[in-house]
């Protein structure tokens, strides 16, 4: 098996002191951003990674970086469980299905075995997703090796129909923020022809717009103004964590195997599909509350609707690294902050990076097993202290949050003009929210946009402006009719509802 | 309009819908025109800069015609509130100290823009008692300075303070 041998290497690679010191920094960090109001995985990660630049120029230095980024990613997923608990705020939109459950449960004096059922099942999700990444990726690699650039732009142009197709906010708007994102990254100069386009003689767009910046402003500044509107002060149950409720609730987790796969299975499809971790999160409670014995007691505290969402949730958000790596397409928006990093730092995300950059590649699978036990082992044992930081009050913690996403959208570019796009990028965050129109696909728009131009540019130079060039063989076919299927899924959606209701 | 309906809210769903709605269309107008002034069809060495947003334009407005008209005619019987007026407040309350604060980093460098940015909230909306509001604001600042300018090398906007201090 050439997967294990690659792997045993990419052991070798993580398993050095100072890689294994940046997990832990990293799970740490990552937990905190994750139970902050403002910060998540997405920005988070924008944030920190200017802090890698420097990190990624010596030998194997991209490897310790990725090895920080994504850690923080895992721990932000494993964060959000924290605050869904606790407090009842979902520090993550993946995490709103473990409120569900969570907090009743720790109403009930129960949040310590809520807190260890939702650790430990995000660890179960992550290690199946991490699994299927190992075994899967280099398949998928070595298939994408043939892709042409009509093959790329048909898988870019599935996961943006994907986008409209499954997520649940009305398609136009969902096609309107996509269409934004696209213009956003089409500002700036024409990579191929050298035309200045949208820049309107303001020399502040020649270099156009940077998705870190619309990351940090949306998600950041954002979610800081959602968070106001609930007022000042949380209020949240207690956080007591010991050995004893540990080892009773994972007496007691064995019962929910069932849940625990479909739950896995659900996750990994969805983060594969750019569904994304919180669709996920959301199907899975239902179909465990569907299939459960004690089905009409969800809601009321069950431990089964907390390992439901979370195995899924951790599921999709870790296999949304697959088509990340493998294809350079994101699953979800902090998957695609991950890519613009491997972009910053030099590496072509894609199949080629399967041949070219084994060390990487294996190095960071790796790390996301050993990833996962740091952060299982970090955040059982260090809970009350994550809790704590939830209880400084908002009037403390909001302006200094505000002051990090100000620094770290000025050390993008360190340009001043990019801290005031924040701020327009946080207020534009925080209307889209309020009236559904989703964040993901614009965040994914601007990331790949120049690629997907690119790819489709390309296509079209091959076939002289022909459109069928997209149909042209059985594999660029069916991508293609997939991709077109799911655009008019909603369509056809209503019209079958339509239909039962007539 | 049926604002008024609900005595605390500022400001309408369907208002906001059709702002939103109507900022996408103007974009995509832009989008549109500036593709046409690049060139939006095909030459000899293949398609144009203005080729691709061309497409992008159109399917922009498109869309945002469909929201717009969800927004004035859909909604018109369930109009709720888009942010209620002591929300609104609340937002603002931080939104525009946070305009002042990016403004005066130009000024006075970041690290004493943001000491004082955090001791208006702590004082203000938290009334912390002024040893403890000069304790965080000035600790967080000292903190930064540690981490980016010590730390990573990363050089952030210093203004007259860091000048008089020599810290540049």
């Amino acid at each position: 098996m050439d997967e294990i041998q690659s792997l045993i290497q990419g052991f070798g690679i993580a398993l050095t002191l100072k890689n294994v010191a940046l997990m832990f920094t990293g799970i740490i960090l990552g937990v905190i951003i994750g139970v902050l109001p403002g910060l998540g995985g997405a920005n988070g990660v924008a944030i920190l990674l200017p802090l890698t630049f420097s990190m990624s120029q010596v030998p194997g230095g991209t490897t310790s970086a990725i090895i920080l980024l994504s850690c923080i990613y895992w721990g932000a997923l494993f964060g959000g469980a924290i605050t869904s608990i606790l407090f009842n705020i979902p520090g993550e939109p993946w995490s709103v299905a473990t409120t569900f459950d969570g907090y009743p449960l720790a109403q009930q004096g129960r949040a310590g075995a809520a807190l260890t059922a939702a650790f430990t099942s995000s660890f179960v999700g992550a290690l199946v997703a991490v699994i299927v990444i190992t075994f899967l990726s280099p398949l998928v690699a070595k298939f994408a090796l043939e892709f042409g650039p009509p093959e790329f732009f048909s898988v870019y142009l599935l996961t943006f129909c994907a986008f409209v197709g499954m997520s649940k906010e009305p398609p136009f708007k969902t096609l309107a923020t996509m269409m934004l994102g696209f213009a956003l990254a089409a500002v700036g100069t024409d990579p191929v022809t050298g035309a200045l386009r949208l820049t309107f003689g303001s020399t502040h767009l020649l270099t156009g717009f940077d998705f870190l910046i619309a990351v940090i402003g949306l998600f950041g500044i954002g979610e800081i103004l959602l968070t106001l509107e609930e007022g000042l002060a949380f209020k949240g149950a207690q956080a007591k964590i010991n050995l004893k409720v540990v080892l009773e609730t994972w007496k007691e987790l064995p019962k929910y195997w069932l849940t625990s796969i479909r739950s896995s299975v659900v996750g990994c499809f969805m983060g594969i599909v750019p569904g994304g971790a919180t669709p996920a999160s959301f199907m899975s409670y239902g179909v465990a509350r569907r299939f459960s014995k004690d089905g009409d007691k969800f809601g009321k505290g069950m431990v089964e609707g907390v390992v439901a969402p979370e195995t899924a949730a951790h599921a999709a958000g870790t296999a949304a690294l697959l088509p990340m790596l493998t294809l350079g397409v994101p699953g979800s928006p902090t998957a695609a902050v991950l890519l613009g990093g491997l972009l910053i730092w030099g590496l072509q995300p894609g199949p080629l990076l399967f041949v070219e950059q084994k060390d990487f590649v294996w190095g960071l699978i790796a790390s996301m097993y050993l990833g996962n036990i740091v952060g299982l082992i970090v955040v059982l044992t260090c809970v009350p202290f994550f809790a704590a930081i939830l209880r400084v009050p908002f009037s403390v913690i909001a302006p200094i949050i505000i002051v990090i996403c100000a620094i770290g959208a000025y050390t993008v570019h360190n340009s001043m003009f990019d801290v005031w796009m924040m701020l327009v990028f946080g207020v534009v965050g925080y209307a889209f929210k309020k009236l559904q129109y989703p964040l993901a696909p614009l965040v994914l728009a601007i990331v790949l946009g120049d690629r997907a131009e690119s790819s489709f540019r390309q296509s079209m130079l091959v076939s002289q402006g022909d459109m069928t060039v997209f149909f042209s063989n059985a594999l660029v076919g069916s991508l293609t009719g997939l991709a077109l299927f799911l655009l008019v899924w909603p369509l056809i959606s209503m019209a079958i509802a339509r239909l039962r209701q007539s | 309009m049926s604002e008024g309906s609900e005595g605390k809210s500022a400001f309408g769903v369907r208002a906001a819908e059709g702002v939103v709605a109507t900022v996408f269309l103007a974009l995509g107008a832009i989008v549109i025109f500036d593709s046409m002034r690049l060139g939006y069809g095909w030459k000899e060495d293949g398609p144009q800069a203005g080729y691709f947003p061309f497409y992008l334009g159109i399917i922009m407005c498109v869309s945002s015609l469909i929201n717009l008209a969800v927004a004035l005619f859909a909604l018109r019987a369930k109009d709720q509130s888009f942010v209620e007026a002591g929300q609104l407040k609340l937002v603002l309350s931080v939104l525009v100290p946070s305009a002042v604060y990016v403004g005066a980093i130009g000024w006075t460098g970041i690290y004493v823009a943001s000491a004082l940015f955090v001791a208006f909230f702590m004082r203000w909306l938290g009334k912390y008692t002024w040893w403890k509001v000069a304790a965080v604001s000035i600790g967080n600042s000292v903190v930064f300075f540690l981490i980016f300018e010590v730390w990573f090398k990363i050089p952030l906007p210093k203004g007259p303070l860091e000048a008089f201090l020599r810290l540049n």
